[in-house]
């Protein structure tokens, strides 16, 4: 029987945590796009549109991300689409990451007091003018650090994406575990990992409050 | 009721011709709450208007209108000529950019210097170039008093130099007619003045002024007339000297009483 050393163990969690932060980094890019179009299309739309965001928005913040990655990887599949579990935890990812980001965009455009509007828009600023002069830079003030925030979840989130076989820090650990015969060990150090990948962001995201407070 | 047309007052800046804002039949609700229930009104160019009245009488509404801030169902409403239709996005920029406001709570943007808030409008609706907006934001603070304060933040600055700022923004747009919609309400007592010295010097100057008021000793000696508005209705109109000394109606003279207790 081979012997494998903490080094193995470890350089091999390494080399998988690279797809961990590539999927989180898609989700984090994809979702932010996708949750931006959406915020603007909510503030323009009518009611209709209004209530198929936000019906769309309940959708994913009410279901588990495992079930969204099962429904992505196995639906699609249903239509006759051949989707690689890259595509499938891609997808989910991007959906429930631009769910709850652009909930809390529009929240922190809808904390920009009303009078920002009133006197923009009697200033003959028209709509796009008035969001990218006067009520983006104050709304974005206030959503870095909730959203710096959310990317700690979507670090974490990504840990789902082993139940369809995709290989990154926890499916590999879980394959180096069954290997290794030592999955104390391998866990223990999977969940370092995890911690050193988000405790940083989280420092950020703490570091980010404070400043947007004293200035305010 | 005395509500008719009052003859310009003789004053000096009063120039005659067709009203800059005429205001037909207009009418707004609030779902099944009616507001404003039929407002006839024209406003001469150079004139000063002030609107007094209860809290719920449809006086700021009404001013809300002038601008679009406000969708009225019934009625017409004119500026210049040019109706205010809400549906257009073109046509309320154009609205807009001849009518200016000035809010109870300044409104400032509190992420610009006082001289960036006074340039903003200039240079993206006007397309003004940047040294020329300058210049004309440095010296309308410069009319307002407050040369000085062209880099600060507008949350440096004292209650009363916020709203002299923001009539400085208004400015900048060089409006045909300037809304005030209860400027001095959230002032300091000792902040008062400053602010209403801006605008008398604006009204002696011909600028066409509408504003609500509580200031009613500021409204009798700067206005050319005054409009008591009452339940939705203009409900008594006339020169300040005829309004305040002889009230016709009991409505008018119980909300003028009050006003000493």
């Amino acid at each position: 029987m081979t012997e494998f050393t903490l080094w193995d163990i470890l350089r091999n969690l390494l080399l998988a945590l690279r797809w961990t932060v590539v999927l989180s980094l898609i989700a984090f890019v994809g979702g932010g796009v996708v949750g931006g179009l959406l915020l603007a299309l909510r503030l323009r739309a009518g009611p209709v549109l209004q209530k198929v965001i936000s019906g769309y928005v309940q959708l994913f913040q009410g279901t588990p991300l495992l079930m969204q990655l099962f429904l992505a990887y196995f639906g699609i599949a249903l239509f006759g689409i051949d989707v690689s579990a890259w595509t499938a935890a891609s997808v989910a990812l991007t959906l429930y990451t631009s769910a709850f980001l652009t909930e809390i965009w529009r929240g922190c455009v809808a904390s920009i007091p009303k009078g920002q509007w009133e006197a923009s828009g009697s200033l003959a600023l028209s709509f796009a003018e008035q969001m990218r002069h006067v009520i983006l830079p104050q709304a974005v003030k206030i959503a870095i650090a909730p959203t710096v925030g959310f990317l700690v979840q979507v670090i974490k989130g990504t840990a789902l994406a082993s139940v369809i076989g995709f290989v990154e820090l926890t499916k590999a650990g879980s394959m180096i575990a069954n290997v290794t015969f030592a999955p104390f060990t391998v866990f223990s150090c999977v969940a370092l990992l995890y911690f050193a990948l988000c405790f940083p962001v989280s420092l950020y995201a703490k570091h980010l409050e404070r400043r947007t407070r004293s200035t305010r | 009721m005395t509500a008719t047309l009052a003859e310009p007052v003789a004053t000096a800046h009063v120039a005659p011709g067709a009203p800059i804002v005429k205001i037909t039949a207009l009418k707004k609700s609030y779902g099944t709450n009616p507001v404003l229930k039929g407002i006839d009104l024209d406003v001469l160019r150079g004139e000063v208007i002030a609107i007094i009245g209860k809290s719920g009488s449809g006086k700021s509404t009404l001013l809300r209108c002038i601008n679009g801030l406000e969708v009225f169902q019934e009625g017409s409403l004119t500026v210049d000529n040019k109706p205010l239709l809400h549906e257009s996005a073109l046509a309320m920029r154009e609205l807009r950019q001849r009518v200016g406001m000035i809010f109870q709570s300044f409104n400032l943007f509190p992420h610009l210097s006082v001289g960036r808030n006074v340039m903003l409008a200039p240079t993206l609706v006007k397309k003004r170039a940047k040294g020329e907006a300058e210049a004309q934001a440095k010296k309308l603070l410069a009319r307002v008093g407050l040369a000085e304060k062209f880099d600060a933040m507008p949350d440096q600055l004292s209650g009363g130099q916020q709203q002299r700022v923001a009539i400085a923004r208004a400015l900048a747009m060089e409006p045909a007619v300037l809304l005030c919609d209860e400027i001095t309400s959230a002032l300091d007592p000792e902040l008062v003045g400053e602010v209403l010295r801006v605008v008398e010097s604006l009204a002696d100057e011909g600028m066409t002024l509408l504003m609500v008021t509580h200031e009613m000793s500021f409204a009798r000696k700067v206005s050319d007339r005054v409009i008591f508005m009452h339940q939705g209705r203009v409900h008594e109109m006339g020169p300040p000297a005829e309004l305040f000394g002889n009230p016709q109606t009991p409505e008018l003279k119980q909300f003028l009483s009050s006003l000493h207790d």
